[in-house]
């Protein structure tokens, strides 16, 4: 194995594979990308699946609608084998107060700039035709995607992989990244269990785990672990008017569920947690969670639950990620902070970070990803997140 | 005619499918989890992680023991979410 790179990836979660890909596709393939553990056993893996254009801040929505451009055509732009799980039976966003409702006025405003089908569903009727067994008791207004929905986690995970390996990645799982080699102001590599590795880029994918590393050379990147949870029901028929029930989300009773392609149902609820790396599931969640959605879903009661899980949420102050130019080790780039949203934008971030990378023009600015906006309050504020 | 014997019974995956993602570079069990959703079923993996670890074992050579096993979730066994929604109205009142 070679022992030295052009870029070394720390990270392979879908952030971290996306970008080896999308350089690798730009021609810059000596790439070693390093995980820990298994290929979107991350974060990534644990997320609820979900990908949504609902947004309400022109960046957010705009990363959201050009990723899901991508996840639409995911195995032929990667020439993955496998079935990334693609189902758009769109997103159901309820609002709970008139607050709420007038911030969706707002929000379809964003969305209808950037050319996204979105809109208000009539609660006493049209409802229905979305979501057969509602219970609307409640509920203020609600509005819906149709290109909204879900996609498979692993698979758009290893379909990158499997792209990136295809144009000369090579790719070490089951490595710990111990520490990074900086010298004079400039990255030079990684120590990990498997040995060192040369390279004088490091782009620093390791989520939660990230600003630990970049503190290594000094950087101070605010982004903090938060552990949430989720459970998965056993297959059973489409619930939805046309296959799968779309995804029901309310943030006010911040709860999301859908029905995945496979008939199970993947669901989870916010709850206050401390800092932590926690990651154990606990029976509180179990329980408050099919409480607070069998109010809004009772169709669901019988459903049974086979599994539930957790994973880390990379919090950032202002809830959207962070791309950072170290100051301290030239060469090093930490990425993250996705704060719960990182599968569903990933796709569009990866094309941000690899343009930059090879000089190609980009409409978004990956400045304004900089931490420094904690300093000078250009904050990327989101108000629909839960 | 073997390779069609099912290992996960949940999930319908075959020994022969199991056989191709291993020659994919699928390694682990949470890997071959993941790819093929063998052990994602209503019996989470009861059966099937010990007839996947013991191919694993062959093909790599390394002894059972030593075969990484899957992270064990609760509830072990299928809960209706009526019945947990209940408990939680109960811890409620």
């Amino acid at each position: 194995m070679k022992k030295a790179y052009d870029i070394i990836i720390v990270g392979g979660g879908i952030v971290g594979c996306s970008i080896a890909f999308e350089m690798a596709k730009r021609g810059h393939s000596n790439i070693l990308l390093i995980e820990r553990g298994y290929l979107s056993g991350g974060a990534t893996g644990r997320c609820g699946a979900g990908i949504r254009q609902q947004w309400g801040s022109v960046l957010n929505a705009t990363l959201a609608v050009e990723s899901t451009h991508i996840f639409e055509n995911l195995e032929e732009y990667t020439g993955y084998k496998g079935n990334c799980g693609l189902n758009q039976a769109g997103y159901l966003l309820i609002a709970c107060t008139e607050k709420e409702w007038d911030q969706f006025q707002k929000n379809l405003e964003v969305q209808h700039q950037l050319g996204v089908d979105s809109y208000p569903v009539d609660l006493e009727k049209d409802v229905y035709k979305y979501v057969p067994f509602i219970n609307t008791d409640g509920i203020y207004g609600a509005t819906f995607c149709q290109k909204d929905g879900h996609a498979d986690p692993f698979h758009c995970t290893f379909a990158y992989a499997y792209g990136a390996r295809q144009l000369g990645v090579d790719i070490l799982t089951y490595t710990e990244v111990l520490s990074l080699k900086a010298e004079g102001g400039k990255i030079k590599g990684v120590s990990t269990t498997k040995g060192d590795f040369e390279a004088p880029m490091v782009i620093n994918c390791a989520n939660a785990w990230a600003p630990g590393l970049a503190a290594q050379v000094g950087d101070e990147i605010p982004v903090f672990p938060e552990r949430h949870q989720a459970l998965v029901t056993e297959p059973v028929a489409p619930m939805g008017p046309n296959g799968p029930m779309p995804m029901v989300m309310s943030f006010h009773r911040k709860f999301y569920v859908q029905q995945s392609p496979h008939g199970s149902f993947i669901m989870g609820i916010a709850e206050t947690e401390p800092v932590s790396f926690n990651i154990r599931s606990s029976w509180q969640f179990l329980e408050e969670c099919c409480g607070v959605i069998c109010d809004t879903l009772p169709a669901l009661r019988g459903l049974r639950v086979v599994r539930q899980w957790a994973g880390l949420y990379d919090m950032s102050p202002d809830r959207n990620p962070i791309i950072e130019f170290s100051k301290n080790a030239e060469g090093l780039i930490t990425i993250c902070g996705f704060s719960g949203h990182g599968f569903m934008v990933a796709p569009r971030t990866a094309i941000l970070v690899a343009k930059h990378l090879c000089n190609e023009q980009d409409d978004l600015d990956i400045k304004r990803f900089s931490a420094d906006r904690y300093r000078t309050g250009e904050l990327l504020l989101e108000p629909s997140v839960v | 005619m073997a390779d069609q014997i099912l290992i996960c019974r949940c999930e319908d995956i075959t020994k022969e499918r199991l056989l191709e993602v291993i020659a994919e570079g699928y390694e682990t069990i949470d890997e071959i989890k993941r790819a093929t959703r063998a052990g994602m079923g209503p019996c989470q993996g009861r059966t099937c992680r010990q007839l996947i670890a013991q191919e694993l074992s062959k093909i790599y050579g390394v002894p059972m023991e030593e075969v990484l096993m899957p992270t064990f979730r609760a509830p072990v066994k299928p809960i209706s979410m009526g019945t947990l929604a209940d408990a939680h109205k109960k811890g409620g009142e």
